[in-house]
C-alpha cells in the first residue's frame, strides 16, 4: 500500500493516482470520527498547526479549524489585521519566526500564487495550501473527488463539467487535475474571456456554450463569479453572464436526471446559481461543507505523519482507513 | 603593469568593425590603439600574453540601471562600474528612471560628477523622454544632449501617449539621438507577472501577452517612420516583434533594436517554481520566441545585446511573485552565458556575438567606440574562452543577487579589462587599489 512521504501538500498538480486514493480512504476512515457524540482523537495532540489565512475566508478556514480540533492538535490563529504578512515584512521572515516556534504544521491561504510552494521551500515545518491566488486549491478538489465518489461510486469514465470564470480559478485547476488523474472526463465552460490560455493541453476539453456539454454531464461544478470580473471588463454585465451560464431550473431540463450539482462556496445566489437550483434535490453542496472536516483531517493526520517520521501514530483503529466503498459495496474506484 | 606602453601578446582578435578575427599582437600607447600585427615589437612596452585567449574591443552595454542617484541601496555607481568590469563592459548606458529622474542637464551632471571620483568604466547618460516619466511634458533634449545625453528614454515605462512619442520622435530629426522604447502596451500588460500561455495558466498567475509588446513596436515603428525620427526599440522578447522590426529596416525606417542574455536563453517555464529570479519586464517567453531572437540576432535585425541589468536588494526580490519586483542582473554573466548557451549551443557565431556587443551599440548611438583601429581609446576585453565557472551570487560585484542564472555552470570568463589603455582587472581581479 502506498505510504504518505510528502512534507508539503501544495497542489494536486503534483499528487499521483494512488497519493489521492491515499487521502480519500483515510478522509473515509476519519469521516466516523464527526458522527460519535465524542467527536474527537488525539492523532495530533502535542501538535501545533497555525491557520494564516492572509485573506478573508470563513468557510475553508473554520473547517480547517475543526479538522484540527477533531485531531486533537493545538491551533494558531494568523489572521490579516494581526499578522504583518501580507504587505511590508516579507512573507518568509514571517514563516521563519512561526516555524521558529516549533509550529508542525502550516496552513496557508494567499491571494498571490506560489506563496505556500515559497514558504514550503524555506521553512522546515509542513505547508498546507488552503487555496493561492488562481493557482490551487488542493482541499477543496479533494473534498470534490470525495462527494462525487460518495455519490457517484466512482470517477473514471464520468463526464464532469466545471461553469464560470476558469480563468481566475484555483479550485478549477485543483479540480482538474484531480479529475483527470482518476480518470473523468472534464469540460471546462464559460465566457472566452473567462478561459485561460491553453487549458486543453492539461486535458480538459473547452465550450463556450452551455448547453451540449450539460446534456452529457455526470457532475457539474459551478464556479463562484467574483463580482470585481465584471468591474474589470471581463464580461459585459453580471446580467449577461446569468443568462448564458447561470444554472436554473430550465437548464437543468437538459440535463440527466441523475446529475450531481457542486459549488465551492458561497453561492452568489440568482448568479451562477438559482435559489431553487442551490437548494434543489441534485445539489450536494451541504455534504461538501460536512465532507470538508474529513478530507482536511485526512491531510493533516497524513502530512503530520511525513513530518514525524514516525509510522506509530497514536491512532485508535477507528481511524485506520478501508478501502472506499461505492453504494454497490464495491470498490470501481479503477 | 601601468606603463605607457603594453604589448598585448599572441590573442585571438576579434575586432568586427575591421573584420579582424586573426592570432596577432596589439600595441597600446598612451591609453591608444598604436598597431596591430603579427609579432610587434615594442621597446619598453610592458607584455600582457594572451595566448589561447580572445581580444576584442571592450563590451558596450546600451541597458544598465545604475540605480544611482536615489536608490544606492540596490546598486551604487562603484558596485555597477565594478560588475560591468566582471563582465568585460567598458561603456555603459544608464537609465534614467533613478530618483531624482534624468530629466534635466542637472541629473546627468551629477550622474558624470559621480562616476569622475569612480572613474572604472565610461558611462554615456540616457536622458528621459517626459518629464518625470510621466508621458506628459517632453524634456528638454537639447540642453540634455548638450550635457552628454546619448539617447532618450522612459525605460521602466512606455510613452502611452501616442501624440508624445509621436513629438519625442520628430525631436530626434533635430538631435539625431534615438528614442529608447520601452514597448508595453499597458492596458494589455495589465497585472500580469509573466508571460501569457501555458505555463500562467497552469501557475495561476496573471499572464502579459505577447501583444502587450508588438502592438506597441507596431505603433512606434510606424510614428517613426511617419515622423523620420530615430528608434531603438529595448529588450525585444517576441518573434512577432522580430517581425516587425525586419519588415520596418527592410523599407527604410531608422530603426534598431537590441535584446537581452536572459531572452535569448530562458523560456517561460523557468518560472515553474514561482522563483522571482525570473520575474522581469519584459517577460520571459516561449521556445518559438527564443529561436526567433537568435535568427534575428544573427541576421541582424536585432542590433545589439544589452543586459537591462536591474539590480534589486534581496529583500524586495523575496516577495512572492506578485509582490516581487521585475528585473535581474546581467552584467557579470552576460558574455559567460552567451559563450555557453549562444554560441557553443545555440549556433550564435562568435564575432556576431562580439559584434552585438562591441561594433553593433556603438553604431545604435553613433558613437566612435566599439573598435580597435589606431588612435583609439583602448578598452580592451580579454577572455578565456576555456575557463569554466559557476555562477554565484557571493562572488558578485554587483549589490543585486537577482540573477536567473546562479548555479549555472559557465565556460568562458573575462580574465583582463583594460579602460583607456589602463589595466583595471588581471586575471579576473580588480588592480589599482581596486582589489576587493
Amino acid at each position: 500500500m502506498t505510504r504518505w512521504t510528502r512534507k508539503d501538500l501544495l497542489g494536486l498538480e503534483e499528487l499521483s493516482r494512488e497519493e489521492l486514493l491515499l487521502i480519500l480512504d483515510q478522509a473515509k476512515a476519519f469521516q466516523q470520527v464527526s458522527l460519535r457524540s465524542i467527536k474527537k482523537v488525539p492523532a495530533l495532540r502535542g501538535k501545533t498547526v497555525a491557520l494564516c489565512f492572509l485573506e478573508p475566508s470563513t468557510r475553508t478556514r473554520t473547517s480547517f479549524e475543526l479538522a484540527a480540533k477533531r485531531l486533537s492538535a493545538d491551533i494558531l490563529q494568523i489572521q490579516p489585521s494581526s499578522s504583518s504578512l501580507v504587505k511590508g515584512e516579507t512573507v518568509l521572515d514571517t514563516a521563519r519566526a512561526i516555524e521558529a516556534m516549533q509550529v508542525e504544521i502550516v496552513v496557508i491561504r494567499h491571494s498571490t500564487s506560489g506563496v505556500p510552494a515559497m514558504v514550503a521551500r524555506a521553512i522546515r515545518s509542513s505547508v498546507i495550501n488552503a487555496g493561492d491566488g488562481s493557482h490551487e486549491h488542493p482541499t477543496q478538489g479533494l473534498v470534490d473527488l470525495f462527494t462525487i465518489l460518495e455519490k457517484k461510486g466512482r470517477i473514471e469514465g464520468l463526464n464532469v463539467l466545471i461553469v464560470g470564470d476558469i480563468l481566475h480559478s484555483r479550485v478549477a485547476r485543483s479540480n482538474l487535475w484531480g479529475l483527470t488523474r482518476l480518470g473523468a472526463k472534464v469540460t471546462v465552460c464559460g465566457p472566452p474571456t473567462l478561459i485561460p490560455t491553453g487549458i486543453e493541453s492539461f486535458g480538459a476539453k473547452v465550450s463556450y456554450r452551455l448547453e451540449e456539454p450539460l446534456g452529457a454531464a455526470d457532475v457539474l461544478i459551478a464556479l463562484r463569479l467574483q463580482m470585481e470580473r465584471q468591474q474589470e471588463k471581463y464580461i459585459p454585465s453580471s446580467r449577461e453572464y446569468t443568462r448564458l451560464y447561470g444554472i436554473d431550473r430550465e437548464k437543468l431540463k437538459g440535463a440527466k436526471p441523475d446529475l450531481i450539482l457542486m459549488h465551492p462556496g458561497p453561492v452568489n445566489r440568482g448568479v451562477e446559481l438559482s435559489p431553487e437550483v442551490a437548494d434543489g434535490p441534485q445539489s450536494v453542496i451541504l455534504e461538501q461543507v460536512t465532507n470538508g472536516i474529513a478530507v482536511r483531517m485526512a491531510v493533516l493526520y497524513l502530512v503530520a505523519g511525513a513530518h514525524s517520521g514516525s509510522a506509530d501514530s497514536p491512532v485508535d483503529a477507528a481511524v485506520h482507513p478501508e478501502p472506499f466503498e461505492s453504494p454497490q459495496g464495491k470498490r470501481s474506484l479503477t | 603593469m601601468n606603463s605607457s606602453r603594453l604589448l598585448i601578446r599572441g590573442g585571438r582578435l576579434i575586432d568586427p568593425a575591421q573584420g579582424l578575427d586573426e592570432v596577432t599582437d596589439l600595441l597600446i600607447e598612451e591609453g591608444k590603439v598604436a598597431g596591430i600585427g603579427k609579432n610587434l615589437k615594442a621597446e619598453k612596452a610592458a607584455a600582457l600574453d594572451a595566448k589561447g585567449k580572445i581580444v576584442t574591443p571592450g563590451f558596450i552595454d546600451l541597458h544598465v540601471h545604475l540605480r544611482s542617484p536615489g536608490q544606492e541601496h540596490k546598486e551604487t555607481i562603484l558596485t555597477g562600474s565594478r560588475a560591468a568590469v566582471r563582465g568585460g563592459f567598458t561603456t555603459l548606458c544608464a537609465m534614467a528612471n533613478t530618483d531624482p529622474v534624468a530629466d534635466s542637464a542637472a541629473v546627468l551632471e551629477v550622474l558624470q560628477t559621480q562616476n569622475a571620483k569612480v572613474g572604472l568604466v565610461s558611462i554615456l547618460g540616457i536622458g528621459a523622454v517626459t518629464v518625470g516619466l510621466k508621458g506628459e511634458t517632453l524634456t528638454e533634449m537639447g540642453e540634455l544632449e548638450t550635457a552628454g545625453a546619448v539617447g532618450f528614454s522612459d525605460d521602466g515605462m512606455p510613452v502611452l501617449n501616442a501624440g508624445v512619442m509621436r513629438r519625442a520622435l520628430e525631436y530626434t530629426r533635430m538631435t539625431g539621438l534615438p528614442v529608447i522604447a520601452h514597448c508595453e502596451e499597458k492596458t494589455l500588460s495589465g497585472t500580469g507577472v509573466m508571460h501569457e500561455g501555458v505555463t500562467a495558466t497552469r501557475l495561476g498567475l496573471a499572464g502579459i501577452p505577447a501583444e502587450a509588446e508588438t502592438v506597441m513596436i507596431a505603433r512606434d515603428i510606424l510614428l517613426a517612420e511617419a515622423a523620420g525620427g530615430r528608434l531603438h526599440i529595448a529588450h525585444v522578447s517576441t518573434a512577432a516583434g522580430v517581425e516587425l522590426i525586419r519588415a520596418a529596416k527592410a523599407r527604410g525606417v531608422r530603426v534598431t533594436a537590441e535584446v537581452t542574455p536572459h531572452h535569448l536563453t530562458l523560456t517561460d517555464e523557468a518560472l515553474g517554481h514561482y522563483d522571482s529570479r525570473f520575474k522581469m519586464n519584459p517577460p520571459l517567453r516561449t521556445a518559438a520566441d527564443l529561436e526567433a531572437l537568435r535568427a534575428g540576432l544573427k541576421e541582424g535585425v536585432l542590433d545589439a545585446v544589452a543586459t537591462d541589468h536591474a539590480p534589486h536588494s534581496k529583500a524586495e526580490k523575496e516577495m512572492d511573485l506578485g509582490g516581487a519586483p521585475f528585473g535581474v542582473v546581467g552584467l557579470e554573466t552576460a558574455i559567460g552565458v552567451l559563450l555557453t548557451e549562444g554560441v557553443s549551443r545555440g549556433g550564435i557565431p562568435l564575432s556576431t556575438l562580439i559584434a552585438s556587443m562591441t561594433s553593433r551599440p556603438a553604431k545604435v548611438l553613433g558613437i566612435d567606440r566599439g573598435h580597435l583601429r589606431k588612435g583609439a581609446a583602448a578598452d580592451v576585453t580579454i577572455l578565456d574562452p576555456e575557463a569554466g565557472w559557476t555562477v554565484d551570487a557571493a562572488t558578485f560585484a554587483s549589490k543585486g543577487v537577482n540573477s536567473p542564472f546562479l548555479g549555472w555552470r559557465l565556460k568562458g570568463q573575462v580574465t583582463d579589462v583594460l579602460v583607456k589603455g589602463k589595466i583595471v582587472l588581471r586575471n579576473g581581479q580588480f588592480v589599482n587599489g581596486e582589489e576587493k
